[in-house]
């Protein structure tokens, strides 16, 4: 029973989040220091949430190194978000059957 | 009208099958702490978040005080009202409030990068086309997690976690290429995040001064022209 009030308000607190600014803010906003802010809000939050969390995400550092390289190498040749999370996922589940045969 | 509801499908597609990925390690975690697959799957449709839901998951299972899942949903979020302040001033004249209610539902990271980066003002049908798969696949995901999970073994479900990760470099990367202020302001924000992650700065409060700061900072140094859409 406690589990579903908890993710009832959880629910709840989410959207209230994210509906308040859509639904107050109807007018352009003018000021071009608050338009530039929020312009780079979304790269500068998504960096922050990957790293260095991503190197932690996995059951070796060394494994989810070899991810991120390939993450980036796919994304930096402008692959589909699914190719390069894909990527990174096999990059880490070969890696982490390959390291144990250098790291005795 | 149906025609920008079918390009908002396309546009979904791929992160419909990111997410289906990504929520399937969520659906193993929730059944692992306990919760049952409808109530996992409740929880990935409702809330459509990875990182809050992932936060609020682990207040759940490690039994903690409801004011305590309130802050965390807040501290982490909160970057989604940032978006949605973004997103609103991209929306097309005569966006009606009801319409409004709707598209907040489910502004995601990735639906975010994806709207923002649609060419003109975004419209309505768009935007369902664009959040409908999305949210399915979400959803799904969890349910065929947390259905599946208990089976896999530990080198799979490890692999699976850096999938969410994966998505946000394909969202940043593309466009750090394109542009230098973007790239420093990536780099700006990860650096920070390492030096308050060793400073044992708790994740979702790190989030928050990693975005303000970097954002800030290159708002101040290299705000975008007139034209750009913010």
């Amino acid at each position: 029973m406690k589990t579903w009030l908890y993710i009832a308000v959880m629910a709840l607190v989410t959207y209230l989040i994210r509906a308040l600014p859509l639904t107050v803010f109807h007018k352009k906003i003018q000021n071009r220091w608050v338009r530039s802010f929020l312009y780079y809000v979304p790269y500068a939050c998504l960096s922050a949430m990957t790293f260095p969390a991503i190197f932690y995400a996995t059951q070796s550092l060394w494994s989810a190194a070899a991810g991120v390289a390939v993450a980036l190498v796919l994304a930096y040749f402008g692959r589909s978000l699914i190719v390069v999370a894909a990527g990174a996922c096999a990059a880490v589940l070969i890696a982490e059957q390959l390291l144990p045969l250098f790291l005795r | 009208m149906k025609k920008e509801f079918l390009q908002g499908l396309r546009d979904g597609s791929p992160i419909m099958a990111g997410y289906f990925a990504v929520s399937f390690s969520f659906g193993i975690l929730a059944v692992q702490g306990g919760l049952s697959v409808l109530q996992a799957a409740l929880t990935s449709l409702t809330n459509v978040t990875s990182a809050g839901q992932f936060a609020g998951l682990q207040v759940i299972v490690g039994g903690g005080a409801l004011v305590e899942l309130v802050l965390t949903q807040v501290i982490i979020n909160l970057r989604y009202a940032l978006m949605s302040l973004s997103l609103s001033q991209k929306l097309a004249e005569g966006t009606t409030l009801w319409q409004r209610c709707v598209i907040a539902f489910a502004n995601t990271d990735e639906i975010f990068a994806v709207a923002m980066s649609h060419a003109g003002s975004l419209r309505f049908p768009y935007m369902a086309g664009l959040q409908i798969l999305p949210i399915l696949g979400w959803t799904a995901g969890t349910a065929a997690g947390a259905v599946a999970g208990s089976l896999l073994p530990a080198a799979l479900t490890s692999a699976l976690g850096v999938a969410l990760y994966g998505m946000f470099i394909a969202v940043v990367v593309p466009a750090a290429r394109k542009s230098r202020p973007v790239l420093a302001a990536a780099l700006l924000a990860i650096a920070l995040s390492c030096v308050l992650f060793a400073m044992g700065v708790s994740s979702g409060i790190s989030i928050i001064l990693c975005t303000v700061a970097a954002s800030a900072v290159m708002a101040l140094l290299h705000p975008v022209e007139g034209g750009e859409q913010a």
